[in-house]
């Protein structure tokens, strides 16, 4: 028995709504999240990641409140993320509940954010979230929900988050999200390997098969998906026999 | 039965607070060392560093209270090590309840273990009823080795700690307030000792 690769449901959240967008636009309502957070628990979710993506202010208080009911609800570790700005937004959500927060546009403004964040709250609660796109075969970050091209290259931005005392990487390939033809397996890989935390792998799930791949061929930690377990297109129990039936030491 | 987490300004309070709020237990979150040594049970929660966290004990005059409890302790996490003697994180005397020394992982594999992990070899009440091998959810970078304390195994490069016991003392490496139903069968478990 060791350490089991971990599959993390992930709810985007737009005004108490768990919504879902195909390539970071296009938004469409899925239901309660905290419903389906209660549902994926009892199916075997490793963990669980609530992104919110609203747009105000008055919005983003709605989102404090549904982090501390979750806290209250849910018996597995989640993550929250979405337009963190400071370390006070952190720490709000922190003591809301959440176990660990992730960040993505503010670290990238303001790098000496992870070191601070780091400081104040350990690196065991702090995820980076890192979109990236490749561009003549090579892999760069965007901010902005994906939208803000930085000229970053994402190996230089993970490596360097890293040192700054980041304690995981949430991976996202632009290129695949949404699309359901499978994971971004070299990024995923070459990113993995050059990393001594753990990394997240997101975008591209579209059926059991992927997962096995991404398992079986890249060295990343635990995958992440959203429209394909909340389309009820793949349940996380089938996804996690079919796993184990591969090989690949899961929870069950 | 007053249930007493100890409130040292580490992160993971709440999360112990409302696992003991599922099983129906409404704990109290202090400070005060007159109402953590009232209590039928304590728990130590910890997510942090060592050496913050033992500072912000001793700063609170909590260290000697912790030590002298006879009623069942239950330290988590980091909780676990700072009952230990000393900490590589940061060169850190703790607080020596168990005799062992916290060290850091080191090898191949990444650091921290985060997610879920078997525990074994299970012994004693903490784990009634509780299937050998289920699986905990684990967030750490340092570990304690196998020794004469050890009330659970687990394995991550290495074979070590996932729990420990002495006398009144419970440890656990893992976090049973975020492991479902086997960690709150644990938490349920150290409520009824």
């Amino acid at each position: 028995m060791a350490l089991t690769k971990r599959i993390i449901p992930c709810l985007d959240v737009s005004g108490g709504k768990t919504v879902k967008g195909i390539h970071f636009a296009e938004m469409v309502i899925m239901g309660d999240p905290i419903i389906m957070a209660k549902q994926y628990a009892i199916e075997g979710a490793d963990e669980l990641v609530f992104l919110d993506i609203s747009a105000t202010i008055e919005q983003r208080k709605t989102f404090a409140k549904l982090v501390s009911q979750i806290a209250h609800e849910i018996d597995i570790p989640f993550t929250v993320g979405g337009g963190i700005q400071s370390i006070s937004d952190v720490e709000v959500l922190l003591k809301a509940g959440a176990d660990k927060i992730s960040i993505n546009s503010a670290a990238i403004k303001n790098p000496q954010l992870l070191t601070e964040l780091n400081k104040q709250f350990g690196s065991q609660c702090i995820v980076l979230a890192v979109d990236a796109k490749c561009i003549d075969g090579v892999s760069y970050i965007f901010s902005n929900a994906g939208k803000v091209f930085t000229g970053i290259k994402t190996i230089d931005w993970v490596k360097q988050a890293e040192s700054s005392g980041v304690g995981e990487i949430l991976l996202t390939s632009i290129d695949h999200d949404g699309t359901k033809e499978g994971f971004a397996l070299e990024l995923i890989d070459t990113i993995s390997n050059a990393m001594s935390i753990p990394v997240i792998a997101s975008g591209g799930a579209g059926n059991a098969y992927h997962f096995k791949t991404l398992f079986a061929s890249t060295n990343c930690d635990a995958a992440l998906a959203a429209s394909i377990f909340h389309n009820g297109n793949l349940s996380l129990p089938d996804l996690k026999i079919s796993l184990k039936n591969n090989n690949i030491n899961v929870r069950l | 039965m007053k249930i007493v987490i100890v409130d040292y300004n580490v992160g993971n309070i709440n999360s112990v607070f409302f696992a003991l709020q599922r099983l129906g237990v409404n704990a109290i979150v202090s400070d005060d060392a007159s109402v953590i040594t009232s209590a039928d049970k304590v728990i130590l929660p910890g997510v942090g560093t060592a050496n913050f966290a033992m500072q912000s004990l001793c700063k609170k005059g909590l260290d000697k209270v912790i030590i002298n409890l006879t009623k069942p302790v239950l330290g988590i996490c980091l909780g676990m090590q700072l009952l230990c003697e000393h900490s590589e994180e940061n060169d850190t005397p703790c607080l020596g309840v168990f005799k062992h020394k916290v060290k850091r992982f080191s090898g191949t594999l990444k650091v921290p273990q985060m997610g879920w992990n078997t525990i074994n070899n299970l012994i004693g009440p903490l784990f009634e009823n509780l299937d050998e091998s289920a699986y905990q959810y684990f967030v750490h970078s340092y570990y304690v080795g196998l020794n004469s304390q050890t009330i659970a195994t687990t394995n991550y490069l290495i074979d070590y700690s996932a729990a420990l016991q002495f006398e009144n003392f419970y440890g656990v490496q893992f976090h049973p307030e975020k492991s479902s139903k086997p960690g709150s069968l644990i938490l349920k478990n150290f409520i009824n000792l």
